[in-house]
């Protein structure tokens, strides 16, 4: 424990140190937040979606163009969507019912539209709620991004570099165990990563000021969760490479698919569901996806269960395997 | 004097090349052991076996009697010949964090006094000139107050003023009896420093002992050195074992008196004669027919 807190504390240091490094991390996600707020502080995209509980029949109001129409197997949810304007309408043609949120001009719209066409037998069920905007929807995913970032490079990386230049080699030659060494640099990164979130998302909601409807419990353990998986990650990968360009390559490999397909700019929702089973491979979208839930839908720790149970398990393969190939040279 | 460190057939293989081809000697406690040898002798496979640092593909090392482990890592303290340390972190810090992973540590501050660490202490590790760098490396070596003491290439790369601080440093260590092992590219320095060294060609030994026996055993003879324009073409016709070495001219022999009647009989001035011992540098060319490069 001795030997562990020593490492944990140099790395520490040499992380806050680093003035370039740290600076980056704190003003990235900033700049992408301040970005996305200003460029979406207009009217949102017009492109209108209708949430379909059945595969919705091919003529009449289901043809209308610039709506897109999705399927929801969850009606539950697809409600909550409609309150946060997240779906425009809901249709559940068999159950003869439609949802619209009375505060929703596009919700409005699309009403006037089904009326006029062949739902006019559908009874209303009205909703209401204050709208999410592009910028509510997109914090989680970009901090999620920042994380990802930060604890696959500044482990993996680091870690290679250590290999490279001898300081694992020099390491390796005293009492310190590979399992205290890794131990030390995960939790060296996780305290770092989750204090910088921490500044970022505080600081982000000063001036834009975005949905948290959750508790930050919930958002806590969605984050460090995830963390601790992505770190994990990273340690597989620096396991036995001693070559910073092929390990920056493997990282850009992982790292940039999981950026696009994590859904931290736009909604799988409604994309090809190959993309959407692929987009479940990755811990990036399990993290997302529960902390979106958090702050968004307000989701308790509980409904999270699923997300923290899948990034758990991740985090236990990574770590098996890491742990397992890891070589000091 | 009991060996603190047996070495038994010790071979190391890489794709096909036998980089340590079947070694075996024994280091004495208190002792200063050398090893040197040309660049891609061995000497840095071997030292690194001998640290834990590589496995051998065969053959035995014993450390106080027992496979290298857990008590070797504990005793051992090793100056590798490049380590980076970590960035952004003082030499304080960064000697307090090697003395955290042992359980038996020296005193800081006699590190610092003993390794002269005082006007850089709170210096970033990466602004250090060379001198500073290896001497913080030696404390880290010595943190644990270890009973053998690794030094591979200590002094390379290290102006003369510098080299013989360090070499300063490495006699206070033998003093306290601790066991050195040294691997260097410096003739002068195994003089100066070992009690016993062994010299490695191509994955083998091909000379041991104390550096003045190995002096005696392989020498008989002195050298006279001429400036070239001196050792006129009159002297051509002498019969003497003449070396040529750019602007001067070495003779070797074993009777100087005689050596340098002949010299000057045949008319060659002497004013500019110099004599020197043979040296480890001479022994070095003579078994292994290649030039010491650091």
């Amino acid at each position: 424990m001795k030997r562990l807190l020593a490492v944990f504390i140099a790395r520490n240091k040499e992380f806050l140190r680093d003035r370039a490094a740290l600076g980056w991390n704190l003003l990235f996600p900033v700049f992408i937040v301040a970005g996305f707020a200003f460029a979406f502080s207009g009217e949102p995209a017009p492109l209108y979606k209708v949430g379909v509980t059945a595969e919705a029949p091919h003529d009449g109001f289901y043809t209308t163009p610039h709506v897109q129409f999705i399927v929801v197997d969850d009606v539950a949810a697809a409600i909550t969507k409609v309150e946060r304007h997240r779906l425009d309408l809901l249709v559940d043609p068999a159950g003869g019912r439609y949802w619209v949120n009375d505060e929703s001009p596009r919700g409005q719209l699309l009403e006037r539209l089904l009326l006029a066409g062949d739902g006019a037998a559908l009874h209303k069920e009205s909703v209401s709620g204050r709208i999410i905007r592009y910028v509510d929807w997109l914090i989680p995913g970009v901090l999620g991004m920042n994380i990802m970032f930060s604890a696959l490079y500044g482990v993996g990386f680091v870690i290679v570099r250590y290999r490279k230049n001898g300081v694992l080699k020099r390491l390796k030659a005293t009492p310190l165990s590979a399992i205290e060494f890794l131990a030390a640099q995960v939790a060296s990164r996780l305290w770092l990563i989750l204090a910088v979130t921490s500044v970022v998302f505080f600081g982000t909601h000063l001036f834009v000021g975005f949905a948290m409807y959750g508790t930050y419990l919930a958002l806590f353990a969605a984050f460090a969760m995830g963390t601790v998986c992505m770190i994990s990650m990273g340690l597989v990968i620096a396991a036995r490479i001693a070559s910073e360009e092929l390990a920056e390559g493997l990282l850009n490999l992982i790292s940039w698919p999981m950026m696009f397909l994590s859904g931290v700019w736009f909604s799988l929702e409604g994309t090809h569901p190959a993309v959407q089973q692929l987009a479940k491979i990755f811990p990036l979208t399990h993290m997302i996806e529960a902390a979106r839930a958090v702050m968004i839908d307000g989701a308790s720790l509980a409904a999270i269960a699923p997300q923290l149970g899948v990034l758990l398990a991740m985090t236990a393969v990574f770590l098996a395997i890491g742990a397992r190939l890891f070589r000091w040279e | 004097m009991s060996a603190l460190i047996e070495v038994d057939n010790l071979v190391k293989h890489y794709q096909g090349v036998r980089a340590v081809d079947g070694i075996s000697f024994t280091i004495a406690r208190g002792t200063c052991f050398g090893l040197l040898g040309p660049n891609g002798a061995g000497k840095t496979t071997t030292v690194e076996m001998l640290e834990g640092i590589k496995e051998p593909t065969a053959g035995s090392i014993r450390y106080k009697g027992e496979p290298l482990g857990a008590q070797f890592r504990r005793e051992a303290g090793i100056m590798f010949q490049s380590t980076a340390l970590q960035e952004f972190i003082t030499v304080r810090e960064t000697l307090r964090m090697f003395s955290r992973l042992y359980d038996r540590s020296v005193p800081l501050q006699t590190l610092i006094d003993s390794c002269a660490l005082h006007s850089f202490l709170d210096r970033d590790t990466r602004k250090l000139s060379g001198g500073q760098r290896q001497r913080l490396l030696l404390a880290i070596a010595l943190v644990n107050d270890p009973d053998v003491v690794f030094l591979d290439e200590p002094t390379t790369g290290l102006d003369p003023q510098a080299r013989r601080m360090l070499w300063e440093l490495v006699r206070s260590i033998k003093a306290r009896g601790k066991t050195v092992l040294l691997t260097t590219h410096y003739m002068e320095e195994a003089y100066e420093l070992c009690d016993e060294i062994i010299i490695m060609d191509q994955g083998r030994i091909i000379a041991q002992g104390s550096p003045d026996d190995l002096l005696a055993r392989h020498f008989h003879d002195v050298v006279l050195q001429l400036p070239r324009d001196d050792y006129a073409a009159a002297a051509v016709a002498l019969e003497l074992k003449a070396l040529d070495c750019g602007d001067s001219v070495e003779i070797l022999t074993s009777e100087v008196s005689a050596t340098v009647q002949q010299l000057l009989a045949a008319g060659v001035s002497l004013d500019r004669l110099r004599i020197r011992a043979r040296t480890l540098d001479d022994l070095f060319l003579e078994l292994t027919g290649k030039e010491l490069r650091p």
